[in-house]
């Protein structure tokens, strides 16, 4: 390998020169920063500026860069010089539009600015290209399970961009629970009539397209490997092959194992289980059997009246607000009541259908659909149902909610819609529970866990747990405003109402997101780039096994389950499962992880690179750890904004609050820093963490680091987290005013002194 | 119970909403309401209704005909067509009030004497004998709507206005003995009596 | 310059002598100034107003208004008819617009017509007063005759109901309609900042139900002293009717002090135009308009 060359470059242009000393900062890079060649330029970022960059980098052998100019995420396009390593200081967003103007701030000013050059020589001297993780083979086969709507869709939408698609499918045929309705609601104008269900259509497209592999009764029983490396063994559940396993090899999976109705005997207030009362899938039944003519009970008689009771055991209402049964709105019942109404007045006008309500909920074009089953007479009643009595002649007793009554109507037949269970197979939380046990050596936790597999959808050979972990409710979920169609599993995508509650017309939607994802995880997998949010990098964790103590927790604590155990029990990292988040090395306690452009040392060298003044100087310095997605834009825009904020605060990008190791934070606090602030992604429920769990690992490693901070003597405000938005701008700069406010009230750091 | 009220009561047997879909003008509309209540809470004389139009229009979803006749509820409307102007379902909210009122009278099931009922009568009857209405013979008959003496007492009571009026030369004392009317008044009267007729005919009424 | 012409529908409160009989006095001056030409229908009859219904019902009711426009087709062809009387405009434009798209309903109309010997084609446009200032003469037009502007003069204009609803002027919001404002502007006086302009005064309700009616207009009128009103002008005649008479009733139960005017807008463009106190039916006032005489004194 060549020897290395380090270079700086600070540009004087946009304001930089007029504010700051361009001269002491070029004698800084020289002999503190210890850079073979120091250049300043009047407008770095123009082709001229470029180019002398460039020619630099042909001619004198420069390999390290850093650019001492604008903001890391400003001028990308000039500052990009491949195959060498560059950092970048931030004089502009960072220095000379936050510090407020004149000459009673330029002593700070030029301190603050000094610093950043110090900090983007150290970080770029510890910095490696990396090379990337290019594989020799790699597979862009789409394995898609589950053969309904959302896995058909997501196949044929692969398959016709090119990409070869195995579908497994549980049932004998394609369809899921499609299969089984007469109609589906429309999706086409104008909206006023039921439609025929397209899946005879999906599932001929399907196998006359020859990049289309069909498995048929098939389960997955193995999913091991990774992106562009999944194992997958197939378990056929017909009797003739008997346990014989196919083996595919494939670069990404979606997961399309779409719902099961909720268990309508649970919903016995609403009389689920009595006879003539059924769920809407029930109704399905019926209305196939009648093939267009008069709808039949089970016992034979013609159905006169029917009444649909809406959100039957679903919204915490669970028919009688008991708060029983299902939390949330599956979002589709409301429409397929309405088409199932249909289905009566289309056979016999004269059927009185009742669909009884507390909010119609029918998105989208669904009101029009809505105002049609009116113009056909269905009627739609405001009302809360108490009590649904089933058989011969059933009742439903019910509080008109518009006449504020308690009344009750008859009918042949009560139709409860029953909300959506997501098919996600193995919930992550119980199983680490019982693995725990079963690792302690528990024989009933290891015979669960056998039991726990068989319900699983992926059987995953992750060491985090065989299927993809669940959000809210127990579907597999992602934030799906920020980050939709992604999961934590890399390269597995959830589509359809496995994911959450939906109709036909949204699983499409949903399902073409995930195969468009999983084209995306190929591509990246074979080009050895890591996938959302870092898709471009090329760099991954190093490990060095060494040193390594198998504490487990870069195992346990990956958002991504990218770790697995070797035989040996240390960890095994794969990388086309990894995101690069760096929440592996920011959990690592003795520090054997690290990435070639950003590491332990990266980011500690530039902690210790800055000038920190001694107790005499009185002036403070506050450590900024920032998250690179939303809190480091949002300091980007104060400064785009010329809002001031404290020139004592000395700001670094991190990949994700989860990347943040504790040494960086100590050293800070014993090199005489004055306090420490992190911004970081919401946290939670609602997350917006880019990395999912990142801003909550490190909300976690913070709260246990008190003892540390006792142990040095200092105070434990001197160590502060906070939750940012990409809009919060204003927000940023008052946070970090109003703590270097506290910082001058509590004092200097004792470790000054 | 009036002879075309219980033919109706046998005719629609429990279905209200077809009655009135049938015999209502613009009663076909009453289905398509949403129950969002922006009809209820635009009206101006909105609290003194026993039952909105929202209301209304899910009692005679819910088939409660006898209430819905009997109330003055859409008595209340002063036709200010504030409600259709805000109904996002567009229905023509003040005409189905009309009509269920009309359909009630014409049943003989709404409630006897109410004001706006007897102003309502006394105003159509008025025009339609002239051709054009006569305000001191509409004035006068309103006054006396409750009989002689409350009657006497009423037009006391606004003595004030009405002299003021006149002074204005806006109230004619002179109306009394005929007023404005129509040429053709013999045929108004044969064309409206046959356009009843129709109607009847049509609603099932005759 | 020719004169627009128009079939004229002026309804039974216009007549001679009726409650608004000096509107008809004011919408000589100003169509004579604006070179319009009312003709009147020949035996034109009422239009049964939305209170009729209880008696009328519907047929009844659209072939009441169906002979006016069979008379306008007749007397009149090409001509749009014209009222200046919300109620009248209302139920002739709902009367034809039924009948045009449902031809059963034409039909059924025709057999009741025939037997006052009519029959209707159903292609006269029933048209606003406010309707045709505004749509065929326009604000500048009407702005020219001005001769006496009436500077200084503050007013809230309360378009009422029928005006406004369900028909009102194209392009105008139901909730909150300028039209009104922009010709009080017109004729130079100044618009207040009015929050009661579509609120009803009770309608015919005010006889029959005079407690809630009161309250209605109560509002209308406080409203109006609130945003430093010398008088509310109105397009219709039931609302100017309402407003102004009952005032003196709701003193006298409520203890009030109302005494706001309450004229048409005919009134103010006939003042604005010239025309004296009695052009402009400013006699027919129960509380009289003392600062519009004083311009019309000048
Ligand atoms: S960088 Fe993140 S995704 Fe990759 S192994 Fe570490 S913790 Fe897992
Ligand atoms: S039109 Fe009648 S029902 Fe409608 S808001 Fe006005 S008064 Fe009420
Ligand atoms: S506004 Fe219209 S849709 Fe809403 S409650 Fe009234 S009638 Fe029904």
């Amino acid at each position: 390998m060549a020897d290395n060359k380090f270079a700086a470059y600070i540009c004087s242009g946009c304001g930089i020169g007029d504010t700051l000393n361009v001269g002491a900062m070029e004698k800084i890079a020289t002999k503190e920063g210890k850079m073979a060649l120091v250049k300043s330029h009047a407008f770095l970022c123009n082709t001229e500026g470029v180019q002398m960059i460039r020619d630099d980098i042909a001619n004198e052998g420069v390999t390290h860069v850093c650019i001492a100019a604008c903001s890391r995420r400003a001028k990308t396009e000039a500052f990009n010089f491949p195959g060498i390593a560059m950092s970048r200081a931030n004089l502009r967003e960072g220095v000379i539009w936050v510090v407020a103007e004149g000459a009673a701030h330029d002593e700070v000013r030029q301190e603050m600015a000094e610093d950043y050059v110090r900090m983007g020589c150290a970080e770029v001297k510890k910095m490696i290209v990396p090379g990337g993780n290019v594989k020799e083979s790699s597979s862009k086969r789409i394995l898609v399970v589950g053969g309904g709507i959302s896995g058909m869709t997501a196949a044929l939408a692969a398959a016709d961009a090119g990409y070869e698609v195995v579908i497994v499918e549980k049932a004998g045929q394609l369809g899921g629970f499609a299969k089984n309705l007469v109609k589906r609601v429309p999706f086409s104008g104008p909206y006023s009539e039921p439609q025929a269900t397209g899946v005879e259509e999906m599932a001929a497209k399907i196998s006359a397209n020859p990049l289309v592999k069909v498995h048929l009764n098939s389960t997955v029983a193995e999913t091991a490997g990774a992106p562009g490396r999944f194992k997958i063994k197939i378990a056929q559940l017909s009797d003739q092959v008997g346990g014989a396993l196919a083996e595919e090899l494939v670069g990404a999976i979606v997961q399309a194992t779409g719902f099961t109705p909720y268990d309508v005997t649970k919903l016995t207030e609403l009389g689920g289980g009595q006879a003539n009362v059924v769920d809407q899938a029930g109704l399905e039944a019926l209305a196939k059997s009648a093939n267009g003519g008069a709808i039949l009970r089970a016992d034979g008689k013609e159905v006169k009246s029917v009444v649909f009771v809406q959100c039957a055991g679903q919204r915490g209402s669970g028919g009688n607000g008991s708060g029983q049964h299902l939390e949330y709105c599956s979002g589709h019942c409301c429409a397929t009541s309405i088409k199932q109404a249909m289905y009566f007045k289309d056979a016999n006008p004269e059927v009185d259908t009742v669909v009884m309500y507390s909010d119609l909920r029918v998105p989208g074009m669904g009101e029009d659909f809505y105002r049609s089953a009116q113009t056909k007479g269905v009627i739609f009643t405001k009302g809360k149902v108490n009590k649904v009595a089933g058989g011969g002649s059933c009742k439903v007793d019910f509080r008109d909610l518009i006449l504020d009554e308690d009344t009750s109507v008859d009918a042949d037949l009560v139709v409860l819609a029953t909300g959506q269970v997501p098919n996600a197979g193995v919930n992550l939380d119980d199983w680490t529970a019982v693995v725990t046990l079963a690792d302690g050596g528990d024989e009933a936790a290891k015979a669960k866990t056998v039991e726990m597999k068989r319900g699983s959808v992926l059987n995953l050979e992750y060491r985090q747990g065989p299927d993809m972990p669940q959000f809210k409710y127990g579907f597999a979920d992602s934030h799906f405003i920020c980050f939709p169609y992604e999961t934590r599993r890399t390269g597995i995508y959830a589509a359809g109402p496995t994911r959450r509650p939906m109709d036909m017309l949204q699983a499409q939607e949903d399902a073409t997101g995930a195969a468009l994802k999983a084209i995306q995880a190929v591509e990246n997998a074979e080009k050895g780039r890591a996938a959302h949010p870092r898709a471009w990098d090329l760099s991954f964790p190093k490990v060095r096994l060494e040193g390594c103590t198998q504490c487990k927790r870069c195992t346990v604590e990956c958002p991504f389950g990218a770790i697995d155990e070797d035989e040996k029990r240390f960890p095994l990292f794969n990388e086309e499962r990894c995101r690069r988040c760096g929440t592996c090395m920011g959990a690592c306690p003795v520090r054997v992880i690290s990435f070639e452009n950003y590491s332990v040392d990266t980011v500690g060298s530039q902690v210790k690179a800055v000038n920190v003044p001694d107790q005499f100087e009185e002036k403070p310095r506050i450590l900024l750890l920032a998250c690179e997605n939303d809190a480091y834009p949002a300091l980007d825009m104060a400064g785009l904004q010329r809002l001031t904020y404290s020139a004592y605060v000395r700001a670094i990008p991190v990949r994700c609050l989860g990347s943040v190791n504790t040494i960086w934070i100590t050293d800070a606090l014993s090199a005489g820093y004055d306090g420490v602030m992190m911004m970081g992604c919401k946290k939670g429920d609602d997350y917006q963490c880019h990395f999912v769990k990142g801003s909550e690992l490190a909300s976690y490693r913070m709260s246990k680091i008190g003892d540390t901070l006792k142990q040095m003597g200092v105070e434990a405000e001197r160590v502060i987290t906070h939750e940012v938005a990409i809009t919060d701008h204003e927000r940023v700069a008052k946070l970090i005013n109003d703590y270097a406010a506290q910082i001058q009230e509590i004092g200097l750091s004792p470790m000054k002194f | 119970m009036s002879d075309i009220n219980s033919q109706a009561v046998a005719r629609y047997k429990n279905n209200f909403l077809r009655e009135v879909e049938e015999r209502v003008e613009d009663g076909h509309w009453v289905k398509m309401c949403m129950q969002c209540g922006v009809c209820a809470g635009s009206c101006p004389f909105g609290p003194h209704w026993e039952h909105s139009p929202q209301k209304l229009f899910m009692m005679i979803r819910a088939g409660k005909r006898e209430e819905v006749l009997k109330t003055d509820s859409m008595w209340m409307c002063t036709s200010c067509y504030n409600c259709i102007a805000r109904c996002p379902r567009k229905l023509p909210i003040t005409h189905i009030m009309h009509g269920l009122a009309n359909y009630a009278y014409r049943l003989g099931l709404s409630p006897k004497g109410q004001p706006n009922q007897v102003i309502a009568r006394i105003f159509w009857n008025n025009a339609i004998k002239h051709g054009r209405v006569n305000e001191l013979t509409f004035s006068l008959a309103m006054y006396f709507k409750d009989g002689i003496g409350q009657g006497i007492k009423n037009s006391l009571a606004m003595q004030g206005v009405g002299l003021g009026l006149m002074k204005a030369k806006r109230l004619n004392p002179m109306e009394i003995l005929g007023g404005h009317t129509c040429k053709d008044k013999s045929g108004i009267a044969k064309m409206l009596t046959k356009a009843r007729e129709i109607e009847d005919r049509r609603r099932g009424l005759a | 310059m020719a004169k627009k012409q128009y079939a004229f529908y002026p309804g039974c409160s216009s007549q001679k002598g009726a409650s608004a009989s000096n509107f008809l006095t004011s919408i000589k001056v100003m169509t004579e100034k604006l070179d319009i030409q009312l003709n009147e229908i020949p035996d034109w009859n009422c239009c049964g107003a939305s209170i009729g219904y209880a008696e009328g019902g519907e047929l009844p009711r659209l072939v009441l208004n169906a002979r006016n426009l069979a008379l306008t087709e007749q007397n009149m062809p090409g001509m749009d008819m014209v009222s200046g009387c919300p109620a009248c405009w209302l139920s002739s434009r709902e009367t034809a617009e039924r009948l045009q798209e449902h031809s059963s309903l034409l039909a059924e109309t025709n057999e009741a017509l025939k037997e006052a010997g009519l029959n209707l084609k159903s292609h006269v446009r029933a048209r606003h007063m406010t309707e045709v200032l505004i749509e065929d003469i326009g604000y500048a037009a009407m702005k020219a005759p001005v001769v006496r502007p009436l500077d200084g003069l503050k007013i809230a204009g309360y378009v009422g109901c029928q005006t406004n609803r369900p028909f009102g002027i194209a392009g105008e919001s139901f909730e909150n309609p300028m039209y009104l404002d922009k010709m009080i502007e017109t004729v130079g006086a100044e618009a207040t900042k009015y929050d009661q302009k579509g609120t009803c005064c009770g309608g015919a309700l005010a006889f029959s139900e005079p407690e809630k009616s009161q309250k209605q207009i109560r509002d209308i009128v406080e409203a109006a002293y609130d945003s430093g009103a010398d008088m509310i002008v109105t397009p219709c005649q039931l609302c100017q009717a309402n407003v102004e008479i009952y005032q003196s009733e709701i003193n006298k139960k409520q203890g009030t002090q109302f005494k706001m005017p309450v004229v048409y807008y005919t009134q103010l463009m006939s003042i604005a135009y010239g025309g004296s106190a009695a052009d402009a039916g400013l006699n027919g006032q129960l509380i009289k308009a003392e600062k519009l005489e004083k311009i019309a004194g000048k």
